[in-house]
């Protein structure tokens, strides 16, 4: 047990959302004066086929020169959102503005072409018929000849494949089509990037040191950029802030930090990282009782004292300690290499996570200490039917 | 459709076993250049009086001979029938005829129409007179074919392309008669005269010239007989505005065309084809080409139809057409070189 | 790894496909051979009098023509099939199937039918002078029966073919690839022409070849027209001048022609390869054409068929209407018959040759193997008496050997055994008509991915398995193409039936040609009808099949 007053610095959340929201903003009532200075502005935009809503009533914005991600599950209305930006898809209600510029609301849908929004897109699209270099000029035609060159060497030198310009789409491997897809977008410098999970088509392997090369290319271009995709990891890698997306609406923005450890309800809890929800009863506005102990957190939970609940107990909030007296059965077990993840049943039968160095090797049935090592309490209060 | 899937069966079993099948009954063969229209009837009517199967191929003259030559003694047919002397001619000299000596067949057809060494026999006349508008042109104007390339007849005639057999023939006829010199110049004269680049067939010169944008049209006789008796109304009265001149009356005559036949070198049913010949240069099938086909008897005396009577008499080029056919080659030549297309 | 292995062997030695592939195109590519060997035989100075005289005419005019017709199947072609996959408009679907119908309609007949209404004779013109009171010479009228007029009847009955090929290339097109021209400053215009036309460029140069091999072959309607080509120019010295041989090199130039086409296509495709890097295809939204474009867009997709099939099967059947009573007779559907049989046996033994040269060439792309196929499917742009010459002389050269060999050692006669039989006229079709199937067939083979056959072999099955089990599945969409495109182009074929049909065995095409031939157009009506109508309902199914294989589209 321990005061929160003594809860360690570091531990402490960054300035949150209100401090940082500038620049990647969710679910603001009225964009207010940050329309002028957001890069892309999206107030209330809705979409749907047909009558039926795939994405409702979602604002965000983001300042120049950010990179912002829509992360969701299938079929959350992410890529839907970003085909609405770049101009494929109508808006039914609501405004985009992309450089203080609106291009779509009521009665008005600029055309993609119109609208300087790059797209790069899952299977890249490069064109078969032409070569790397006419690939990567085919939007530069206000351009002349040498300014065309200059550009396209330039874009080259940039994703590091100077030199494969007379070189057709066919004879490169994945990851160079992929840059030479993202070359191509950035070429004529547009307002803003939309990135349309384009690293779905790599091993796993490939996608985190790609995400990161494409985040270096487009930081040091100075580019401003959205991109789309479930995979929270390629999302940690990229963006300077995410976008939670599922059901057409947006959850929650913030650094993959913020997400992982201050999620904002039950999706986002369950959406990013592992975890588990064991249920509890409020103490007081601090503390929470719960099978493993009483909880003590650094900052409120959130909970009327007495109400009942569940906390998030991340896999990392679970020490093992032989010295404990608190134990529980392991029943299954996943090497990681580094560590195990331990799935530890409880005596009331429920399961909780918990990360262990490899060295500690426990097999399955086996009973182990563990100890419980929160810093504060994300909490959630029961759904009552009322 | 019953009788239509039975065909398609057929047709395809056929397809599988096409093999000759063995001759039984007495039949004879035709390779036929007159189309089925303008000789299935006679041939039925021959089949009838004789017992006689005919078996029938229709096709371009030079289709035809290019078969027979190819399939040499072995070919199945006895008889090859052509609407034009050059290629009698060409199959002679191809050598994939033979002679015939037949009493009832010299007497029937006038020497000029047939071979001399009696390798093939004309029976029917194809007449290439000048056709006129009336009211447009009299016919105290014309006179002879040569006259045609006279200056006053500029933009006043209309010829079919000298791709056509008739119009080369005619072109023979008149190196025969001219020289290839003077013909040469006659030709330019000529094409110098066209109302329009040569186009169509004999009917669609008439069709022109009855519509007005030509005075003259040269078109054998039977396509205006046709036209006279067409189902459709317009050739009906394009036809009866048009009236025939026989030109160098008062020289070697009008030019005449055969249509005609030869006995095939490996016939097999060689008695069966004379006597096919024999009735076919008889007066029973001489009365019904020109009643079928407004077609010219091969001999003076045989009936004729009124459409054809109200023509008049002429007078037919006496050269013997086997010239016609040495010429013909040397006629395309003179008409490439002359720019007739 | 198998396939590696297999590659091995063939190297040290040609495997049975090879030398069975081989064969079979060499025995279709004989009388294409026999016409090239006239080039040993020397045609004396005919060749003076052409080079001095017409030659220069032919070929003029037959680039002349071929130009035409290239601009013409293009705009018709290319224009409708990118409106009917990407645009939304009144009427869409009815022309999504209706705008192939033009491909039932012979060349040579719509010619005639225009020729008898537009004519200087015909009822338009003469209509015309008859409200304002003109003669000849005192108004302009468009002439059909020129070189223009060709292009123009020519352009009518092919484009369906680039239509065809074109709308399946945009059908198969990735989206992804059209959006990210969209993203790039491109509209919808600028991204058609840099974008969707390069991407579909084989498959519409495919179409294309096709169209101009079968203008290259057109003989009655430039006959008819007095245009004089390299076709018309054959039967002249053929026939005219009675010179085999120089006729016969005419031919071969006309084939020389052709392989520089083929050559051009190859060389300017140089590195680009065309097929789509993607293998996601969305669902296409189709745009919406509303107001003036809608209707712009109804115009131009009903221009093609008002004037390649509506007019002309209107005129038809009124002429036929002025005859009926006296040719519907008996006789009549023998024809019909005659003809659905033809069309059917040669539209399925040319499937069965495709099938095996195809698949021959997919397990062994030798050269030889390629070489081979390629040099079998040659014949479609060769007219098609000229091919029946072809087989003319080799049959009755085989058929008098046989004879003389048995009657040498049996005493017995075998006679004509090839020549003159059903038999010859199928292998003439073949000859001339595989390449239809050839290449229906091999695109849709280029479709199932190596690793299909692979997977398929390393789970135990032969060659022959992979095809019945694997790739027959997935190629009933296209043998089912090849089936139909063949037999609407025998059900029009004339001059080969011509020359080489049996005794007593008329076809529709025969019958329309003797009476035409005799101008007797009204009375060819009914013959030429029934034509159209029977190319109709392969027509129709051929449109509803690949309109329902988008669905089935293997990824």
């Amino acid at each position: 047990m321990r005061d929160p007053a003594n809860c360690p610095e570091g531990a402490r959340l960054a300035p949150e959302n209100e401090s940082l929201g500038n620049d990647f903003h969710a679910n603001q009532p009225s964009p207010g004066p940050r329309v002028a200075s957001g890069q892309l502005v999206i107030s209330g935009v809705s979409v749907a086929y047909g009558g039926v809503p795939i994405v409702s009533g979602v604002d965000l914005s983001l300042v120049r020169g950010d990179i912002g991600c829509l992360l969701g599950p299938s079929g959350c209305g992410k890529t839907t959102l970003l085909r609405a930006v770049a101009g494929f898809e109508p808006v039914a209600s609501g405004e985009i503005h992309l450089h203080g510029r609106q291009v779509a609301g009521p009665g008005l849908n600029l055309p993609p072409e119109a609208r300087r929004a790059g797209m790069v897109f899952q299977d890249f699209a490069l064109f078969p018929h032409l070569t790397v270099a006419r690939n990567v000029s085919f939007g530069l035609r206000h351009l002349n000849r040498r300014e065309r060159q200059t550009r396209v060497a330039e874009l080259l030198e940039l994703i590091g494949m100077a030199g494969a310009g007379d070189k057709y789409p066919h004879q490169l491997s994945g990851g160079q089509q992929q840059r030479i897809a993202l070359a191509r977008a950035m070429a004529p410098r547009p307002d803003i990037l939309l990135l349309d999970e384009p690293f779905s088509s790599m091993d796993a392997e490939l996608r985190e040191q790609l995400a990161r090369e494409v985040r270096e290319v487009l930081k040091r271009e100075g580019s401003t950029a959205i991109l789309v995709t479930h995979d929270q990891h390629e999302a940690f890698a990229m963006a300077d802030r995410i976008a939670v997306m599922s059901g057409g609406r947006i959850h929650q923005v913030g650094s993959g930090f913020d997400l992982y450890h201050e999620p904002a309800d039950r999706f986002v809890a369950d959406f990013i990282g592992q975890g588990v929800m064991l249920p509890g009863r409020a103490v007081d506005e601090w503390r929470m009782d719960t099978e493993i102990g009483l909880l003590t957190g650094c900052r409120t939970h959130g909970l009327y004292p007495g109400a009942r609940g569940e906390i998030l107990l991340r896999p990392d909030d679970i020490l093992h300690d032989d010295a404990s007296p608190l134990q529980a059965e392991v029943v299954n077990r996943a090497f990681r290499g580094a560590e195990y993840l331990y799935s530890l049943r409880l005596a009331s039968g429920q399961v909780i996570l918990c990360l262990v160095q490899s060295h500690h090797n426990h097999a399955i049935g086996e009973r182990i200490g563990i100890r419980v090592a929160v810093d504060h309490l994300v909490a959630f209060a029961d759904q009552t039917p009322s | 459709m019953p009788v239509a899937r039975h065909h398609l069966i057929a047709a395809g079993l056929l397809a599988l076993t096409a093999l000759p099948l063995p001759l039984l009954a007495a039949e004879v063969n035709l390779y036929s250049a007159r189309s089925e229209e303008l000789i299935k009837p006679l041939l039925d009517r021959f089949s009838q009086e004789t017992g006689i199967k005919v078996n029938l191929v229709t096709g371009k003259e030079d289709a035809l001979l290019q078969r027979l030559q190819s399939e040499g003694l072995n070919s199945p047919a006895d008889l090859l029938i052509t609407t034009d002397v050059g290629r009698l001619h060409r199959a002679k000299e191809a050598g994939v005829t033979q002679a015939v000596t037949s009493a009832r067949l010299e007497s029937a057809i006038p020497p000029a129409y047939r071979d001399p060494t009696g390798h093939w026999f004309g029976l029917t006349l194809r007449a290439r007179p000048i056709m006129y508008v009336a009211g447009k042109v009299k016919p105290e104007e014309l006179s002879t074919y040569e006259d045609l390339a006279a200056p006053k007849w500029r933009g006043r005639i209309c010829i079919r392309s000298s791709d056509n057999v008739y119009n080369q023939s005619l072109v023979a006829s008149l190196i025969a008669a001219d020289g290839a010199e003077a013909t040469e110049a006659w030709a330019k004269g000529l094409v110098a005269n066209l109302a329009r680049p040569p186009k169509g067939g004999d009917r669609d010169q008439i069709l022109a010239a009855a519509a007005g944008q030509c005075d003259l049209a040269i078109a054998n006789t039977y396509y205006l007989a046709g036209m006279l008796n067409a189902p459709e109304a317009n050739q009906r009265e394009a036809a009866a505005r048009m009236k025939v001149f026989w030109p160098n009356q008062e020289g070697r005559g009008v030019h005449v065309n055969v249509s005609g036949a030869a006995l095939t070198q490996g016939a097999k049913n060689k008695a069966e084809a004379i006597q096919l010949l024999e009735y076919l240069s008889g007066d029973q099938a001489q009365t019904w080409y020109a009643e079928t086909n407004g077609e010219y008897p091969i001999r003076p005396g045989v009936p004729i139809s009124a459409t054809l009577a109200a023509w008049g008499e002429f007078k037919a080029d006496g050269i013997n057409l086997t010239r016609l056919g040495e010429l013909n080659g040397e006629a395309v030549r003179l008409m490439d070189r002359a720019g007739w297309k | 790894m198998l396939t590696l292995a297999a590659t091995e062997t063939q190297r040290a030695r040609p495997g049975p496909w090879t030398l069975g592939v081989t064969a079979l195109a060499l025995v279709l590519a004989l009388p294409v051979l026999v016409v090239l060997g006239f080039l040993l035989v020397p045609a004396g100075e005919v060749w003076d009098h052409l080079a001095a005289t017409v030659l220069q005419d032919y070929v003029v005019n037959s680039l002349w023509l071929m130009l035409g017709v290239t601009v013409g199947t293009l705009i018709g072609g290319v224009g409708t099939a990118w409106l009917i996959s990407m645009c939304r408009f009144p009427g869409r679907g009815l022309f999504e199937w209706a705008l192939l119908l033009p491909m039932a309609m012979p060349a040579y007949i719509i010619a005639y039918t225009y020729t008898g209404l537009l004519d200087f004779a015909g009822p338009v013109q003469s209509a015309l002078r008859g409200w304002f009171g003109w003669g000849f010479g005192d108004y302009w009228f468009p002439e059909v029966r020129s070189l223009p007029g060709a292009v123009v009847m020519l352009s009518l009955v092919l484009y369906p073919y680039v239509y065809l090929l074109a709308r399946a290339a945009f059908l198969g097109q990735s989206l992804c690839v059209l959006d990210v021209s969209r993203t790039l400053g491109n509209g919808p215009w600028r991204t058609f022409f840099t974008v969707a036309l390069p991407l579909a460029r084989p498959a519409i140069v495919a179409g294309l070849s096709l169209a101009l091999m079968e203008t290259l072959a057109d003989y009655g309607t430039v006959q008819y027209f007095g245009v004089a080509t390299f076709t018309t120019g054959i039967f002249r010295t053929w026939y005219g001048l009675g010179n085999t041989a120089a006729a016969a090199q005419l031919a071969a130039l006309l084939l020389g022609f052709v392989f520089l086409l083929i050559l051009l296509e190859r060389l300017s495709r140089r590195q680009a390869r065309y097929h789509q890097t993607s293998q996601r295809h969305q669902a296409i939204r189709r745009h919406p054409l509303t107001g003036w474009r809608g209707l712009a867009a109804l115009g131009f997709c009903l221009l093609p068929l008002t004037f390649g099939f509506l007019v002309p099967a209107g005129q038809l059947a009124a002429w036929a209407l002025e005859v009926a009573g006296a040719t519907l007779d008996e006789a009549f559907w023998r024809l019909v018959g005659h003809s659905l049989g033809l069309a059917a046996t040669a539209a399925v033994l040319a499937l069965l040759l495709a099938l095996i040269l195809g698949y021959g060439q997919r397990l062994q792309p030798t050269r030889a193997v390629r070489t081979a196929v390629r040099v079998a499917g040659l014949g479609y742009a060769v007219p098609g008496t000229v091919i029946a010459v072809g087989v003319i002389i080799p049959f009755g050269w085989l058929d008098n050997r046989v004879d003389a060999w048995m009657r040498a050692t049996f005493d017995l006669s075998t006679g004509l055994l090839l020549s003159g039989t059903l038999a010859a006229l199928l292998f003439a079709y073949l000859v001339r008509f595989l390449a239809v199937a050839l290449q229906t067939v091999e695109s849709g083979l280029g479709k199932i991915r190596p690793a299909m056959d692979e997977s398929a072999r390393a789970l135990g099955l032969s060659p022959g398995a992979v095809l019945g089990r694997v790739h027959l599945p997935m190629l009933r969409g296209s043998l089912f193409t090849a089936l139909l495109l063949v037999f609407v182009d025998v059900l029009k074929e004339l001059p080969a039936t011509l020359i080489l049909r049996p005794f007593n065995f008329n076809t529709l095409a025969v019958r329309v040609y003797e009476l035409a031939a005799d101008e007797r157009l009204a009375d060819a009506a009914p013959a030429a009808l029934a034509i159209v109508l029977a190319g109709l309902a392969p027509v129709i199914l051929l449109s509803r099949s690949i309109t329902r294989s988008r669905h089935a589209q293997p990824n």
